[in-house]
């Protein structure tokens, strides 16, 4: 009873204590962030708060200085990416974060690159969650729109099934029509049993759809907590929402 | 962030201007080199078929030399020389013989050629079975010779992150090694694959060519047809596309770019030693035949786009022609041939830097 108990409330992704930066600056200086399983969780934060560093460094492609972060209870501070990606934490980068001259179809194939098996199956399962990538699996990412590429990115991190998606700004320069559709689809993986970590600028509308949140501000935790509480606590009001 | 917020798409007239005469420019340079292949093979058919050999060849190198540039972003000086060192090993493989002490030949006491009939003559080509297993070993020893060039030369400058021209002067430096290497194992003295009289062949209504550029045609066909269903129909060449595509994003995704790395230099050590055992074979050996054939592949490479598959084959076969018909055809000695390369270089630079396919 009390182990299956601690099993349930162990975290998915723990990160405790972490510094991590450029050169010889930190651009994060202690901070800590956790993930329970199938949970949505926003980071939000002035600009500068270190929120793309933290995704950066949580998978391993900014060396963490200090700290340590655990996956499932697992050590996997100083893993690669592409040991990452086999043990269940897939990344979407902010820009850049699809293969142009591949087809819709090659990138979610190279999405699903660290398959051993079931890719074809998969690919049918992703594309029954993105019906407009479905349209067209032979286009070129390249000719795609800012927003249909922003899926495409999202879908080829889902090809290996992850059980946590980090998202770095999932609705960076979309139209807001964009932004909503990106945001539903977000919102569906989450309740496939995904959890999702996301750095987000657009705040408010972020916080609104996770469970929980976490306020950064140089490169320091600032404020934690239930999602809706945060929306509503005058310091996140005052400072992040403009009101 | 953008500068693009500061200044939405505002098409300034110089601009515009730069891009009509990138356009025009582009438009008149490859009517020109159009006009003149569809001319030269109506007018000048033996110099054209010529061309079209000599182009396949260059072809499969500049395959090579592009598949190593789109997945490792460098531009690869030591590939005429690894074509070379490539042609000298399927040469050691096929005679045993290697340079003693003052120019004497030594010679091992197995080769190929040892083996029952492998010096007879394969339909009419000039060559028995020797030389094609010859080729296969060639092909596997520069292939890890790249591979081991890449783990102790490149790897570390890669992950130093030096930048483009440091590994252009290294690779030079590998390249005068090799060719070091090559005159001090077999000696400056030409060498070829096959002694005697070579059979020719009339093509019906066309001109009379050695039997052995039917061959050579055909096995750079069969080449450029393998390595293109290795990069679009398999998941091994998808990933060295995506790495050329974005390396960052190829990393995140959990390929293992170290490991495509190795694949790239498997593939382009093969194309290497292939073409650089076909076009020994067409001519002779020796060991400036590398700096020889460095510009014209590299024009080839330049001339379809760097990073372009079709590219590369393309302006193989368009490099080949045009430097076989120009200097048959104008006042120029046969000479000058590679300068036609470079005159070709020169101007796409100028007109349209990206190539034909270039992105």
């Amino acid at each position: 009873m009390t182990v299956a108990t601690a099993v349930a409330t162990q975290p998915l992704l723990d990160a405790v204590d972490i510094t991590a930066g450029y050169g010889g600056v930190d651009i994060l200086r202690g901070v800590s962030i956790r993930v329970q399983p199938g949970e949505m969780v926003a980071i939000i934060g002035p600009n500068g708060a270190g929120k793309s560093t933290l995704m950066k460094a949580l998978f391993g492609l900014l060396p963490v200085r200090t700290g340590r972060v655990l996956l499932a209870g697992e050590e996997i501070t100083h893993e690669s990416p592409d040991r990452l990606v086999r043990r269940g934490m897939c990344y979407v980068p902010q820009t850049d974060n699809v293969f142009p001259s591949l087809t819709i179809r090659e990138n979610l194939e190279i999405g699903g690159f660290a398959r051993d098996g079931g890719r074809g199956e998969r690919m049918e399962q992703v594309f029954s969650l993105f019906p407009v990538l479905a349209e067209r699996p032979n286009e070129r990412a390249g000719r795609l729109s800012g927003g249909q590429r922003q899926l495409l990115a999202i879908a080829r991190a889902l090809m290996l099934d992850p059980q946590l998606l980090l998202l770095d700004e999932p609705s960076a320069s979309l139209s807001p029509k964009m932004v909503d559709m990106v945001f539903e689809k977000v919102v569906e993986i989450n309740a496939t049993g995904t959890a999702i970590l996301m750095v987000e600028q657009n705040a408010r509308q972020a916080l609104s759809l996770s469970h929980r949140g976490y306020v950064l501000a140089g490169g320091e935790n600032r404020l934690e907590g239930d999602a809706r509480q945060l929306l509503e606590s005058d310091e996140v009001r005052r400072l992040y929402l403009g009101e | 962030m953008s500068t693009g917020t500061v200044s939405p798409r505002v098409e300034t007239a110089p601009t515009r201007l730069g891009r009509l005469g990138d356009a025009a420019g582009s438009v008149v340079l490859f009517g020109a080199i159009g006009l003149f292949v569809i001319w030269s093979a109506l007018t000048h058919p033996s110099q054209f078929v010529a061309g079209l050999v000599v182009g396949s060849v260059l072809a499969l190198g500049a395959l090579g030399l592009t598949l190593i540039y789109g997945v490792l972003k460098f531009a690869h000086f030591a590939h005429g020389d690894s074509m070379m060192l490539a042609a000298y090993l399927a040469f050691f493989a096929l005679s045993g013989n290697l340079v003693g002490t003052r120019g004497t030949d030594v010679r091992l006491p197995w080769s190929f050629a040892d083996l029952p009939g492998a010096t007879e003559r394969i339909w009419r080509f000039s060559f028995g079975y020797g030389l094609l297993l010859s080729i296969v070993v060639a092909a596997a020893l520069s292939a890890v010779i790249l591979i081991l060039v890449d783990r102790w030369v490149y790897r570390p400058l890669r992950q130093r992150r030096a930048g483009l021209a440091i590994f252009a002067i290294v690779s030079l430096g590998v390249a005068i090694a090799m060719r070091s290497l090559v005159l001090m194992i077999w000696g400056p003295t030409p060498r070829f694959y096959v002694s005697g009289i070579r059979p020719t062949l009339q093509i019906p209504g066309g001109p009379r060519i050695p039997t052995d550029q039917l061959f050579i045609v055909a096995a750079a066909i069969v080449l450029a047809a393998v390595v293109y269903f290795l990069l679009y129909r398999t998941t091994t060449g998808r990933a060295m596309r995506a790495m050329a595509d974005n390396p960052d994003l190829a990393r995140v995704s959990g390929i293992d770019t170290e490991a495509v790395v190795r694949t790239t230099w498997l593939v382009s050590g093969g194309l290497i030693a292939v073409a650089g055992v076909l076009l020994a074979l067409q001519s002779q050996l020796k060991p400036e035949l590398g700096f020889i054939l460095l510009l014209p592949v590299f024009a080839a490479a330049i001339l379809g786009g760097i990073g372009s598959p079709h590219g590369a084959l393309v302006g193989g076969l368009v490099v080949g022609v045009v430097q076989e018909v120009a200097v048959a055809v104008g006042p120029l000695s046969p000479g000058y041939k590679f300068s036609i390369a470079f005159v070709i270089l020169i101007l796409v630079i100028l007109a349209r830097p990206r190539g034909l396919f270039g992105a």
